[in-house]
């Protein structure tokens, strides 16, 4: 380490052990890097969930495949709906950046109904497969696929749960540091859905019909 | 006596929760449980007699200071030792006497919970709570910190690590417990196989405890990182904050992967999907691989905090500055890689292929130079030290000798072709048993001896604590040498009773062990008493009785709420050391108003909730999961509406606290 690291704790030449001020760690000063971690760690649950997919992808039990399930446009459109959303937080973020809380509400708003209509369209793709017979009891890859995508899918539900709380704490209590820091936590939960999103759609749904 | 979930009794109100379920017709079992109901109400009735229920929810349930958070930890993980220990102690009589014609006290059914419930509860509710506790106790100290990240957060982990320990403990008087062996492996755990209660219970109690576990490793890890005192560089932090950041980077880091995988096998068992079945493209070895990716980084989650404390204790106690600190943290950072890349060592049987062995057994001896260089350093830190023989440095040395063997042991059975013989057979039990508790347990011993004096202020009883530790040495050695020999033998692990009675004198001998710890631990219970009482005699007003190098040191015993009056500046990595070889003065004024975090009482009750959603989970009582996970997620929603969390210590109070302190130092001399 550099000799000005050591400049502000010295005094006359003696190791001065208190500073005159109190050092201040403001409030929050590390909640983003402790939800960082725990996203991180949320990560490896889909890296679990991921890898076990892979080693049952191909264990059909005489069952259907890839091919004769996936609806490829379906999931097309429903990976648009998570892609907007992720666009519109966006949006809300530089609009709470401005301090404009009605706009911020709005965009929220605008971004849980894509998260809605990607649920939506999630459960009713279940539902098909369910209904053809394609239950995830029936085989190693269909226990899998529907545990890495309904997982994927709880978590969306959870973030949908929390962007309502957080529509309810910003529209009574405003823009203020805590609710910002809170809407700043949704914001890395919710973009870190869409990558394990844009995952699943490369890996489970392009690869599974390529092959 | 085992039905099929098919044929079982369900009912909408109960699930499969009959009177059948309580064990009636296990003496043993019964009689344990009317001692533990007599105890409980003993215990019951005492903190109602004293008045201390008001007490203990203010100022120890609901509190969210790291310090006592600390102290609870530890407390949790000394009363689950005493059911851990039980469980082992019945199991050394039950192989001592099980020979030939005479089938033992336990039946296998029996005998086979037995020795699951000892290892889970060992490893989950008895070490991860003694290192936890010491971590939350001590890093926030050492770093000059007034409490870590997230107090909230840390209050609530170790409700959920207390609520999986009494999820476990349901077990022993309502249904019975898994009889698979600590991991659960499949299809042995699958519904076909055990279709009762029993891993059921195994895997509630660990997922609501791994909870607990992974927000404590995420909170720790961030206040390691953002909560130091200023000029603390990464490498100025103390050896113990050093292994606490590893630890904790590990259980971020590996504690997901077992959520997943106890998931996925809860989805197996519920949901009749086929990830690890035998059927359907399930795949068993699957479970193998996936729960050692996380099994194995948890032993060195466990081991590297007892490095720490061996490392503060060595230096302390030899009054040198620690020898070689750059090597031992990076041997700490490499053991923490290395830590994953070894899991495949576990089940050389697999029959992954020579190759893929190689490459795993190579990993697994590379660890052990890592590790000889921290035993080095540490003998180095003695060579030429003024040792002063406290307890703590006892402990130290009594590890060094010890595990330099099982780190042998363990080297052994790294080479794959004599893991083949070795591979589940006592020589295992024996190798594992004698890293964790010549590294972890000792470990945990040197550090609850070390640091008791900083948490209350009096130092432990020397007399009963050398009975206690010679007694555990002793006997440690006399209960897990024989069972090397056994194992080179030939003999397999987990057996309920043995035809060949050229074997019994090993077990008798190992029996002998184990009735020597038993005593080691009584004498630590009467060293606790003994102090407790004679804490007039024992008193330390300095708040430094070892002459010690680290921050904590710097403050009272026990600290004050806020830690430190004024965040100390570091310069030097023994911060403390450094100050008392500079002359450092106390500040006697100048003190400012403190912020600190207010308790809540939403850990306890989110714990309570979690309880009751993992016992319905087991039964299969859907309404009462149902609520209890709505209750769970409304709770921590309404908890976020307070956003009145924080108060400030006045500066007078501070003032005053201070003022005692000078005052007591003075009267010390």
């Amino acid at each position: 380490m550099n000799a000005e690291t050591y400049e502000p704790y010295m005094r006359g030449g003696r190791p001065i052990y208190h500073l005159p001020e109190e050092p201040h760690h403001p409030d929050g000063h590390s909640t983003m890097l402790g939800f960082w971690i725990y996203l991180m760690s949320d990560c490896l649950i889909f890296a679990v969930l991921f890898a076990t997919y892979a080693v049952s992808s191909h264990s059909f039990a005489g069952g259907p495949g890839p091919h004769e399930l996936f609806e490829l446009p379906l999931v097309a459109l429903n990976t648009a709906m998570l892609l907007f959303s992720s666009i519109t937080y966006g949006f809300a973020m530089l609009v709470m950046d401005q301090g404009k809380k009605g706009a911020t509400l709005a965009w929220l708003g605008v971004t849980a109904l894509f998260g809605l209509s990607f649920l939506g369209i999630e459960l009713y793709e279940f539902h098909t497969l369910i209904t053809e017979g394609a239950t995830p009891e029936s085989s190693a890859f269909l226990s899998a696929f529907f545990t890495l995508v309904g997982t994927h899918g709880l978590h969306v539900t959870f973030g949908l749960i929390w962007m309502a709380t957080l529509m309810v704490q910003v529209s009574s209590r405003g823009l203020i540091a805590a609710n910002k820091r809170r809407l700043m936590c949704l914001s890395m939960f919710w973009h870190f859905l869409d990558v394990v999103w844009i995952g699943v759609f490369t890996f489970v749904y392009l690869m599974g019909s390529i092959q | 006596m085992m039905m099929s979930p098919q044929t079982a009794p369900f009912s909408p109100i109960f699930g499969r929760l009959t009177l059948d379920s309580l064990p009636l017709h296990e003496p043993i079992v019964v009689v344990t449980f009317i001692m533990v109901i007599i105890g409980g109400i003993g215990v019951v009735g005492a903190i109602t007699y004293f008045k201390a229920w008001g007490m203990l929810w203010r100022d120890w349930f609901t509190s969210v200071d790291h310090k006592k958070i600390g102290v609870m930890y530890i407390v949790l993980g000394l009363i689950m030792f005493l059911r851990g220990f039980t469980d082992a102690m019945m199991m050394r009589a039950q192989q001592a006497i099980s020979f030939g014609s005479n089938e033992g006290y336990l039946p296998p059914d029996h005998y086979n919970q037995i020795f699951t419930a000892h290892g889970v509860i060992m490893i989950f509710f008895v070490a991860m709570p003694l290192v936890a506790g010491l971590m939350n106790y001590v890093v926030p100290l050492q770093i000059g910190a007034r409490d870590v990240s997230f107090p909230m957060l840390n209050n609530f982990s170790f409700w959920m690590t207390a609520a999986g320990a009494v999820i476990t403990m349901i077990s022993l008087f309502v249904g019975n417990y898994a009889r698979t062996g600590w991991l659960a492996m499949p299809p042995l755990s699958g519904i076909g196989a055990s279709p009762d209660v029993g891993v059921d219970y195994y895997i509630w109690g660990l997922q609501v405890a791994g909870v607990g576990t992974l927000l404590a490793g995420v909170n720790l890890v961030a206040t390691i990182l953002k909560m130091r005192a200023p000029g603390m560089t990464l490498m100025k932090m103390p050896i113990f904050t050093w292994s606490a950041l590893c630890t904790n980077i590990l259980i971020v880091a590996a504690f997901p992967v077992l959520t997943a995988v106890l998931a996925l096998l809860s989805l197996d068992r519920y949901a009749d999907t086929h990830f690890f079945t035998s059927t359907l493209g399930g795949n068993p070895m699957m479970y193998v691989n996936l729960i050692w990716i996380w099994g194995h980084p948890e032993v060195y989650i466990l081991i590297l905090p007892a490095f720490g404390v061996f490392s503060e204790v060595v230096a302390t106690f030899s009054r040198k500055r620690l020898f070689g600190y750059s090597s031992m943290v990076y041997a700490l950072v490499v053991i923490t890689i290395l830590a994953y890349l070894v899991w495949l060592h576990h089940f050389f049987t697999m029959g992954s292929g020579a190759n893929v062995n190689a490459f795993f057994g190579i990993t697994t001896m590379i660890i052990s130079i890592p590790t000889g260089a921290k035993i080095f350093n540490w003998l180095f830190t003695m060579y030429r030290g003024r040792i002063n023989f406290e307890l703590p440095m006892m402990w130290t040395v009594a590890f060094m000798l010890t595990f330099v063997i099982g780190g042998m042991t363990g080297v052994l059975l790294a080479v794959p072709p004599a893991d083949f013989v070795l591979h589940n057979s006592l020589f295992l039990v024996a190798h594992f048993h004698n890293v964790i508790i010549g590294g972890v347990l000792f470990g945990m011993f040197a550090g609850i001896n070390y640091w008791w004096p900083k948490a209350f202020g009096f130092k432990l009883d020397t007399k009963w604590g050398k009975r206690s530790f010679w007694l555990w040495v002793s006997g440690f050695y006399f209960a897990f040498m024989p069972l090397y020999a056994l194992g080179l033998m030939g003999v397999t692990r987990r057996l309920q009773h043995f035809d060949d009675p050229s074997l019994q004198p090993f077990f008798i001998v190992a029996a002998f062990g184990a009735m020597l710890i038993a005593l080691g631990i009584a004498a630590m219970g009467m060293q606790f008493y003994v102090s407790i009482r004679n804490r007039e005699q024992l008193r330390d007003l300095t708040g430094d009785p070892w002459g010690a190098r680290t921050l904590e040191w710097s403050t009272s015993s026990p600290p004050p709420d806020y830690n430190f009056a004024m965040t100390p500046v570091v310069h030097d990595n023994d911060a403390w050391w450094d100050m008392k070889q500079n002359g450092y003065q106390r500040p006697d004024s100048g003190f400012q108003p403190i912020h600190m975090p207010k308790n809540t009482g939403i850990g306890v009750i989110l714990a309570g909730f979690s309880v009751a959603f993992g016992f319905a989970m087991v039964w299969h009582i859907w309404w009462l999961a149902a609520i209890s996970l709505a209750s769970i997620i409304g709770g921590a929603i309404f908890h976020t509406f307070n956003y009145d969390r924080d108060f400030f210590i006045p500066e007078e109070e501070v003032i005053r606290v201070e003022g005692q302190r000078n005052a007591a130092l003075v009267e010390q001399g």
